[in-house]
């Protein structure tokens, strides 16, 4: 397979493009055709009905471990952003020779095999005492959404002119008010896209959620995943197709706010030249 | 500018106290006795003895070589679907990146399950089948259903770095292989190629980590027998409560994710 | 003269391992344009950031009206920067950016729009007080710049390589509007730059600095016609630099020649280094000249010819406008005024 083909046979080419987004999409798009299928089969398109929609928005159980999703996805969030950008700053200005093992220190839990970051925390928050539930997931939570916050902030602090605060103090600015009003600002957009990717990374996770969860606290993916193991049902496809469009509306957001982003950073260069 | 660095101490207070405290723990579970207290310290290599049983190398093996596999053909299927990508226009570069990375900010159970909607013995493709007035082919819970659902799942990982190195090449490159008068294949194999490699090789190491350590996927397309490391793993903790022998296990699966990375790290600067 | 406005004292730096400032002793002086000239790595950037408070010296002083301020932070000096890159805040307007120290100080919203608008009168950017500051040329963002620093009524403009990042002809144009700029206020202007031309042309005062040490202090003038060593000769200007010796007061020999000279001071047969401009040397006939070659190259410059003469001993060049072929022989004149002595680098 070289270029060889792909020059001389640009329908190739566009063949084997199209058979790979076909197989990729393929099992998508019949999740959400059928989530509007009256048969309770996955079998054959019988007629249109949202039946499994209504059936979804009665199912209590389901609810509520929507509400824990997002209670949870929230506040992680939050937590992550205050910890993750303080995280960001402290490591720009930092210059101990420890820095690259702290780098490597904050992208840990990315690297970790989310199996063994899961069993880890278990053990751990075990020996502590803590009583597994929201609490143990919210601690469980930030540790991997810290990590996403802190890249992005990270990328956009090294991306930034340090003569901006030094001017904003030439100025007559404190330190502080050189971070406040100059700092904070310029790296709002970071901390932004960087919440975004967090939240939808909280929203999604079940490994690490299975093992600190606890037998009381549930969470959408975690209900998704215990039923599924058990077979195929409609109700799952309206659910899937709902989050679906939500994590579409999300990456929407999160792409706007990229854009915004990505002004400021084509600024920042066109000052340069 | 000197008071910002206090604002890495909360973070390294925290980073310290709830990431390396209980990797530390993890090791100290795998070398102590049964009994879930870690503290009293009765230390013994009794749970890697346990790894000697051939249902346990069995698992290994398996997951190893299922690992391998969905490498293998994840590379093969993404390299030319990188390679097509990279000689596209600007704006179509950017939009089949985008189609090929979407999939991948759905839930990824959302992916796995639909697949069963198609692959069950009387899902979508059996039905298509028996229209056709073919035999159904029984292909959920096997190897099979687990290497779809696991090539489609991390397909992007082996795609998206492939793509980055060779859409970073510069394309004078290309056309001065040819001014030398290389033919388009040993342009391909002397310049493409092997400028590509760094990419290919990320894309080998996150592909190969992701799937050795899933264990999702083949819970749900493998059914509740099929056994890797990480169904191992989530038994031992879950269901069986032996906490001493699956911190040994994810202490074992740590030590080939280690190798594996170090092996690539090898390749990557000796090519260099 | 005018009053002593900041004196730096022995001032050293290291960073690291690395010194970038060895003991540098400068006096500046009120209302004066000061240049800070030299290659890169010279430590001129270095003396600029102690001076407005970025880095603090390793040792020395800065006084600032006779007061020590080296360990001032930056937002308490009376001192202002325009940076190498501007360095404007892309979250701001052009307003809001040069109101941002006034706002710091809690002015009156009324008294800020006034003095913002008489800013950008000054540089003249009328109307320009809602555009975005990403958005503007690089010559109009270098206004903005210093309508920033100038607004807050410094005793001190500090300018790090300003034009720098300018193309040729607008930066033609800065360097006149600057010096204009500087006589409107009133204040000292310390410029940094590696651009001699830049350098010779818009400053009262030049320091060449080399290595972290000063090498000469002088007027654009005295920097030119009289440059205290090798470095400063070779840096400011094309020369030809010939080692020599003094014989006596107003008598210098080289290559077996004796010519006479306007320098004195030195002792007797010590060896020295002259500096001969190439615009100050004459192309005569060979009868007519102590120096006698034949042209080995003419190159045309656009307002004169850039010819190499090749002696005996040595190649000179000279600018001329007269035309001479190559392979003549000609002889080089020159008189007592275009003779530069210098000491010898080292035993300076």
């Amino acid at each position: 397979m070289g270029m060889s083909r792909v020059k001389k046979n640009p329908r190739f080419a566009g063949f084997y493009l199209g058979l790979m987004f076909f197989i990729m999409y393929l099992p998508i798009a019949v999740v959400v055709v059928f989530s509007f299928n009256e048969s309770k089969l996955p079998v054959a398109f019988t007629g249109f009905s949202t039946i499994w929609y209504e059936k979804l928005f009665q199912n209590d159980a389901m609810l509520e471990a929507l509400v824990n999703s997002l209670i949870l996805g929230c506040l992680s969030t939050f937590i992550s952003a205050v910890i993750g950008t303080m995280g960001a700053v402290g490591l720009s200005k930092i210059r101990w020779r420890s820095k690259g093992a702290m780098e490597y220190l904050s992208i840990l839990p990315l690297m970790i095999p989310e199996i063994i970051l899961g069993m880890v925390l278990m053990a751990f928050f075990y020996m502590l005492g803590l009583p597994f539930g929201m609490l143990t997931l919210l601690i469980g939570h930030t540790i991997f959404c810290v990590p996403y916050i802190l890249m992005e902030v990270k990328a956009r602090l090294s991306g930034m002119d340090p003569a901006l605060e030094e001017a904003a103090r030439d100025l007559g600015a404190t330190s502080f008010r050189a971070f406040l009003d100059i700092t904070l600002p310029l790296c709002m957009p970071a901390v932004l896209s960087g919440s975004l990717l967090a939240f939808a990374m909280s929203m999604d996770d079940v490994v690490i959620t299975i093992f600190i969860n606890g037998p009381r606290v549930s969470t959408l993916p975690v209900k998704v995943y215990t039923q599924i193991k058990t077979g195929v049902t409609p109700e799952i496809n309206a659910l899937c197709t709902i989050m679906l469009g939500v994590t579409l509306l999300v990456l929407g957001a999160s792409a706007l706010v990229k854009r915004i982003n990505k002004t400021g950073e084509n600024a920042d260069e066109k000052q340069a030249h | 500018m000197k008071q910002y660095k206090h604002l890495i101490k909360p973070y390294i207070i925290w980073a310290a106290a709830l990431i390396v405290v209980p990797l530390i723990m993890i090791v100290l579970y795998a070398f102590t006795e049964e009994g879930n207290s870690v503290l009293t310290f009765s230390f013994t290599l009794e749970n890697f003895a346990k790894f000697a049983e051939s249902t346990y190398v069995n698992v290994i093996v398996k997951s190893f070589r299922l690992g391998i596999f969905t490498t293998v053909l994840c590379l093969l299927l993404g390299y030319p679907l990188a390679f097509i990508i990279s000689r596209c226009s600007e704006k179509s570069q950017a939009f089949l990146i985008l189609l090929v990375t979407i999939p991948e900010w759905i839930n990824m159970l959302l992916r796995t399950y639909a697949w069963m909607n198609l692959l069950s013995d009387n899902g979508i493709i059996n039905n298509l089948l028996e229209m056709l007035g073919m035999k159904p082919v029984s292909m959920m819970y096997t190897d099979f259903s687990v290497i779809v659902g696991l090539v489609c799942n991390f397909m992007p990982f082996m795609i998206i770095p492939i793509y980055t190195s060779l859409s970073k090449m510069d394309k004078s490159l290309i056309e001065a292989a040819y001014d030398l008068g290389a033919n388009r294949f040993q342009t391909f194999r002397k310049v493409i190629w092997k400028l590509s490699i760094p990419g290919v090789l990320n894309g080998i190491m996150m592909v190969f980590l992701l799937s050795v350590s899933t264990f999702v996927i083949p819970k749900l397309l493998g059914g509740g027998q099929y056994m890797l490391i990480g169904n191992l793993i989530e038994t031992q903790f879950i269901s069986v409560g032996d906490w001493n022998f699956g911190s040994a296990i994810s202490m074992i699966l740590a030590v080939i994710i280690i190798l594996f990375m170090r092996l690539m790290k090898k390749m990557d600067t000796q090519e260099e | 003269m005018k009053n002593k406005l900041i004196e730096l004292k022995d001032l050293t730096k290291n960073f690291d391992d690395q010194q970038v400032l060895r003991g540098i002793n400068l006096d500046i002086y009120e209302n004066e344009f000061l240049t800070l000239l030299g290659p890169s790595g010279c430590g001129k950037t270095t003396t600029l950031r102690i001076i407005a408070g970025f880095e603090e010296p390793s040792s020395g002083e800065v006084l600032f009206n006779g007061i020590e301020i080296s360990k001032l932070p930056p937002y308490k000096r009376e001192i202002n920067t325009v940076f190498q890159k501007y360095a404007l805040f892309p979250h701001l307007n052009v307003e809001d950016n040069i109101a941002f120290g006034l706002n710091l100080k809690k002015v009156d919203k009324s008294v800020i729009a006034q003095k913002v608008g008489r800013m950008l009168k000054m540089v003249g950017l009328e109307g320009f007080e809602k555009r975005d500051v990403t958005l503007l040329s690089g010559g109009q963002q270098q206004r903005v710049a210093i309508a920033r620093a100038l607004v807050n009524e410094p005793k001190v403009l500090l300018l790090d390589e300003p034009l720098g990042a300018l193309d040729a002809k607008i930066r033609k144009n800065m360097q006149s509007e600057l010096k204009k700029i500087q006589r409107e206020v009133g204040i000292t202007f310390i410029y940094v730059t590696h651009d001699q031309e830049e350098a010779l042309s818009m400053s009262d005062t030049v320091v060449v600095m080399n290595n972290g040490e000063i090498q000469q202090i002088g007027s654009p003038t005295d920097i030119y016609n009289e440059p205290e060593n090798r470095f400063v000769a070779g840096f400011i200007g094309e020369s030809n630099i010939i080692e020599g010796h003094m014989l006596q007061d107003f008598l210098v020999e080289w290559d077996g020649f004796r010519f006479e000279c306007v320098d004195k001071g030195f002792p007797e047969n010590e060896e020295i280094e002259v500096v001969l401009r190439p615009e100050d040397l004459d192309i005569v006939s060979p009868d007519k000249a102590q120096i006698t070659g034949k042209v080995i190259s003419v190159t045309f410059k656009g307002v004169h010819y850039e010819i190499l003469v090749e002696t005996e001993y040595r190649t000179y060049m000279v600018h001329t406008t007269d035309y001479a072929e190559v392979g003549r022989k000609v002889g080089l004149s020159l008189g007592p005024e275009d003779i530069h002595v210098m000491w010898k680098m080292g035993a300076y």
